[in-house]
């Protein structure tokens, strides 16, 4: 068992998968809110735009923008970001991957404006806020607390799915667990439950963390 | 909408403002729209003869369709197995007895927090392993999606039993217990019947994780429908038009699924039966609102050690 740390790169395997969470979670949030932002303006077209955005990205399958990442951006069109291959598959995972967590982040974000109750928003018309400002200082900023236990929950799953970059040949953990196991058969189980277990120590956390910041940060009404 | 209290109706000053808005967004949407279409042609992309083949029966009766009943095969096995995975031990994180209840709870919290293609690959060497020799070698990569697809979502499937149960008002229970029915038959006969109509429209909702998911398969080299852009790929040397249709037939079923979803959520509430709310499902493991509620059990016999008092702000009576 401990020849594998040895032979096979394991700890950086796993630090790709951290890497690839932390950066497609902070692209998401981004890519996200400012979506949440134009599906609650009162500029229709933006609404319709924010709309079809959330409605194709949640429907297809994350192993499809991911490989559409590689065979439509990087191979067909030639966007390189780097000449190193490796890292050039990561960063185009990292923004599949935001991407599609967007989707989820706007609509677990437009859930926590609904929790915003309307006196709110009325309080803040009514002392002369544009909606940028109502935006920016009432609304989003009780949303953002209200929305913690969805959000938490897309954390999660961003986690758990920044695996499928190895479809595109990214170093993270799960092309590295088909490696060893294809190297080394007789350790299968051992193999299996060390990537499983890393895996409940990454989401494990996320959620009891996400449910006491829900109830600390809950707005109280 | 809620978005309408958000803002006041447009006076004249900020319809104008809107228009500009608009017309500058739609300006900068087209052009971007444009660039990448500019950027897709130069690479030969919109030829005729790349989006000309999906005009003709061979590519759909030889390649699509193939792949795509090979998809829905998958999801609708899994979807199948995880329901009854997930009544089981759905109905075990309810039971009396605190091992059930423990070691459901361990197993459902573990399966929910690995990924679904780490399952699938596991499966995929375990089968080859050990049954490699009575079970045909094209077989591993669909028992390896059906076990993966149905662990997780088994889970998910028994954490909305849970939540489902928790939904329904207390007095179903009570009126049960009253009448002299064990604490398991009021969960069998009472409780589960109506939980599973509340949990209705989240389980077509999950259809669509479940769907989405199988996609998954391509990558244990399961011949399922995005599988087919490499063979259509090669064959018309047109991978991007064949992904980009691709993701199309993905959309268009999800999108059905996700309206008829809201159609069963609407038509539960109309009816004014507890429904579990189909937003609560995100990518993520579903949340469960009332994880104190739907415990029943907890209430009567285990003293809260400190768990429900820790959840209350403080200061908050």
């Amino acid at each position: 068992m401990g020849d594998l740390f040895t032979t096979f790169n394991v700890v950086g395997a796993l630090g790709i998968t951290l890497l690839l969470t932390l950066f497609s979670a902070l692209g998401a949030l981004v890519i996200g809110t400012l979506v949440a932002i134009m599906r609650v303006s009162p500029v229709a077209f933006l609404n319709t735009v924010g709309a079809a955005f959330v409605n194709i990205v949640r429907n297809t399958p994350l192993t499809l923008i991911i490989v559409f990442c590689n065979i439509g951006f990087i191979t067909n069109l030639g966007l390189s970001v780097s000449t190193d291959i490796a890292r050039n598959n990561l960063v185009w995972a990292i923004v599949g991957l935001s991407i599609y967590h967007a989707a989820f982040v706007c609509e677990s974000l437009r859930s926590g404006v609904n929790t915003v109750p309307t006196g709110q928003a009325e309080a803040a018309r009514s002392i002369g806020l544009t909606f940028g400002q109502s935006l920016g200082a009432v609304l989003l900023p009780q949303a953002f607390r209200g929305a913690i236990t969805p959000l938490g929950n897309t954390l999660i799953a961003l986690t758990k799915n920044t695996t499928v970059a190895t479809a595109i040949g990214v170093a993270e953990i799960s092309g590295l667990m088909k490696e060893m196991i294809e190297f080394r058969s007789d350790l299968l189980i051992p193999i299996f439950l060390l990537v499983a277990f890393y895996f409940v120590l990454l989401t494990l956390p996320i959620g009891l963390v996400t449910t006491h910041l829900s109830t600390k940060l809950a707005v109280k009404r | 909408m809620s978005a309408t209290v958000l803002f006041d109706n447009p006076g004249p000053k900020a319809r104008a403002r809107h228009r500009i808005v608009a017309i500058v967004s739609a300006v900068l949407v087209l052009l971007s729209l444009a660039w990448a279409i500019s950027r897709f042609a130069a690479k030969d992309n919109l030829e005729p003869s790349k989006w000309l083949p999906f005009l003709t029966t061979d590519i759909w009766v030889n390649y699509l369709l193939p792949g795509l009943a090979n998809t829905l095969k998958a999801a609708l096995i899994s979807m199948v197995l995880a329901g009854i995975f997930g009544v089981l031990f759905g109905m075990g994180r309810l039971a009396h007895n605190r091992f059930v209840r423990a070691f459901c709870t361990v197993i459902v919290e573990f399966f929910r927090s690995v990924p679904v293609l780490v399952m699938m690959f596991f499966t995929f060497y375990f089968v080859s392993f050990n049954f490699g020799s009575q079970l045909r070698s094209d077989t591993f990569p669909l028992i390896a999606v059906i076990t993966g697809l149905t662990l997780y979502n088994g889970s998910v499937v028994a954490e909305l039993l849970r939540s489902g149960v928790g939904s329904l008002p207390k007095g179903q229970r009570e009126a049960g217990l009253a009448i002299g029915l064990t604490s398991g038959q009021v969960l069998r006969s009472v409780q589960l019947p109506q939980a599973i109509t509340a949990m209705l429209p989240a389980l077509v909702g999950q259809l669509v994780v479940v769907l989405k998911d199988t996609a998954l398969g391509q990558i244990v080299t399961y011949p399922e429908l995005l599988n087919t852009f490499q063979q259509i790929g090669s064959y018309k040397s047109n991978p991007v038009p064949a992904l980009m249709v691709i993701a199309a037939i993905y959309v268009v079923i999800n999108y059905l699924l996700t309206t008829a979803a809201g159609r069963l959520e609407s038509y539960n509430r109309d009816k004014g039966r507890p429904t579990i709310p189909r937003a609560a499902l995100g990518p993520a493991p579903v949340e469960v609102p009332t994880v104190g509620a739907a415990r029943p059990h907890a209430e009567e016999k285990v003293p809260h050690k400190g768990h429900r008092a820790a959840k209350r702000p403080p200061g908050d009576s």
